[in-house]
């Protein structure tokens, strides 16, 4: 697959230079947060896979909710549970406790998109995944953040 | 609303990671709550505030998930995503392990102890449930008497009837199944079906006639025992939902409870708030209905997972946090 152009430059406004008003949180953010994730088993970031995209980001901050929807390279990803675990995972250890993250698979894009959601919005199966040490560096591998620009 | 609950005490209880569960003891003296951090803390009021007494930090592997104390209040029994659930002996203020009991294939969710103190359930990821039967000579003897593979998936709650020998337990593939004994073997009498997401805690309300569930659906489910079609004795057990609370919770529903001395239902709620629901006196048995009787909207920062009401002081509950807190509360109905 292609590499994606840079996206558009974010325009610097007034607001953006004034310190004493917390921001809120936006899709551009927790897109940032997410384009570099890498594929577990290529030599790209989700972004660059058209996995994630910042139209696909929802980020409501007074109601402290973010939901990302990915899509899997094929319908049949066998990784599609490992990719979600990876964007579940950066945002939990990026964003305030505050928010709640919702990360699910774009409707429609993937055969076990049901069993797949249902796993990742477990907290409890998520939680004692992340203490399997095994499957806990296979993630941290795809969150190692690269120094190439994309 | 007439009806209000007001904060007693808040405080952490696991530092830097989440508190999954917390339990009093059958004379309401203390606290136990387990959490992220593989250990168990055991907590005594001292005056207004509450002092950790115990720290039990090398038992488990993994993640403590829940604890459970015996009815007599000498054992505590606690479950971990370690696979295995440990048996500790109070001795004053420490706790020895006793015994670990073995088994399950993976994260056990949950132990509940029967009433009667000699049977002890698990659950586990597995989708398996096991009924443990005490030794009565020896303490550090259990022995497994059944394994029940009812489920299709994670088993994530089992909870033991009030005064009758039967069981329930709740799943990640979205059912209750009610387990009795027969012939020396455990078996599911009656699997309930209702709720569109996993179902992951139960209560059986104080004379055990009904049982409340609680889901990711966002509901809240009242079942009641009802008679078979047909009506011939030796039958399995019919259970019917009679009542489903929604449009209360914006999240998963972590936990409910049924106080024994008021008959007030509490929920623990991932949109971070705790909810007592009152019931309608004027209702038909078999139609019961709930009313929302108090709202506490951030009763933490993060997801509430347990909710438990004090054994003996009416209106007193206890909840716990994702971000490592017990919070104390105190309901109290207007009417």
């Amino acid at each position: 697959s292609s590499l994606k152009q840079q996206n558009c430059e974010r325009l610097q406004t007034a607001k953006d230079e004034d310190e004493d008003v917390a921001d809120p949180i936006d899709d551009r953010e927790i897109f940032d947060l997410i384009r570099s994730i890498n594929d577990p088993e290529h030599p790209l970031s989700l972004e660059e896979l058209n996995v994630v995209e910042q139209v696909r980001v929802r980020v409501d901050d007074q109601e402290n909710t973010v939901g990302v929807e990915f899509t899997p390279t094929i319908p049949h990803c066998s990784m599609a549970t490992l990719i979600g675990l990876s964007i579940k995972v950066k945002l939990l250890r990026s964003l305030p406790e505050r928010f709640k993250i919702d990360v699910h698979i774009t409707p429609g894009m993937h055969t076990s998109e049901d069993a797949v959601n249902k796993q990742l919005a477990d907290k409890e199966r998520v939680a004692a995944a992340l203490e399997n040490s095994q499957l806990l560096e296979v993630v941290n591998q795809c969150l190692i953040s690269n120094a190439r620009t994309s | 609303m007439n009806d209000t609950v007001a904060l007693l005490q808040k405080f952490n209880a696991h530092p830097d990671s989440r508190c999954w569960y917390v339990a009093w003891n059958p004379k309401g003296t203390l606290l136990a709550s387990c959490g992220g951090d593989r250990a168990i803390r055991i907590w005594g009021r001292e005056g207004d505030s509450w002092e950790c007494k115990t720290l039990l930090q090398d038992g488990h592997q993994r993640t403590v998930r829940k604890v459970a104390w015996s009815p007599c209040g000498n054992y505590l029994a606690s479950a971990s995503f370690d696979a295995t659930t440990c048996i500790w002996k109070k001795k004053n203020d420490d706790f020895e392990c006793l015994t670990v009991l073995e088994g399950h294939e993976n994260e056990v969710k949950c132990v509940a102890w029967a009433p009667s103190g000699n049977l002890l359930a698990t659950c586990s990821r597995d989708k398996s449930v096991w009924i443990w039967e005490v030794d009565e000579e020896n303490e550090n003897e259990y022995e497994c008497v059944s394994v029940v593979n009812s489920h299709t998936q994670d088993v994530k709650h089992v909870v033991w009837h009030p005064t009758q020998e039967l069981l329930a337990s709740c799943s990640y593939d979205n059912n209750v199944c009610v387990y009795k004994e027969e012939d020396d073997d455990w078996e599911c009498r009656a699997t309930l079906e209702g709720h569109t997401s996993t179902v992951w805690g139960l209560t059986f309300d104080p004379s055990g006639q009904r049982l409340a569930s609680c889901s990711d659906d966002c509901t809240v489910k009242i079942w009641k025992e009802c008679q078979p079609e047909g009506g011939q004795e030796g039958t399995d057990v019919a259970w019917k939902c009679v009542c489903t609370l929604s449009g209360f919770h914006g999240r998963t529903v972590y936990d409910i409870a049924w106080c024994p001395l008021t008959g007030a239902l509490a929920t623990a709620c991932g949109d971070d708030g705790v909810r007592v629901f009152k019931e309608d006196e004027t209702a038909d048995p078999d139609q019961p209905a709930f009313s929302l009787s108090a709202h506490v909207p951030k009763a933490h920062t993060q997801d509430v997972n347990c909710i438990a009401w004090h054994p003996k002081e009416a209106g007193l509950l206890v909840s716990c946090s994702d971000n490592g807190e017990i919070a104390v509360w105190n309901y109290q109905s207007g009417v």
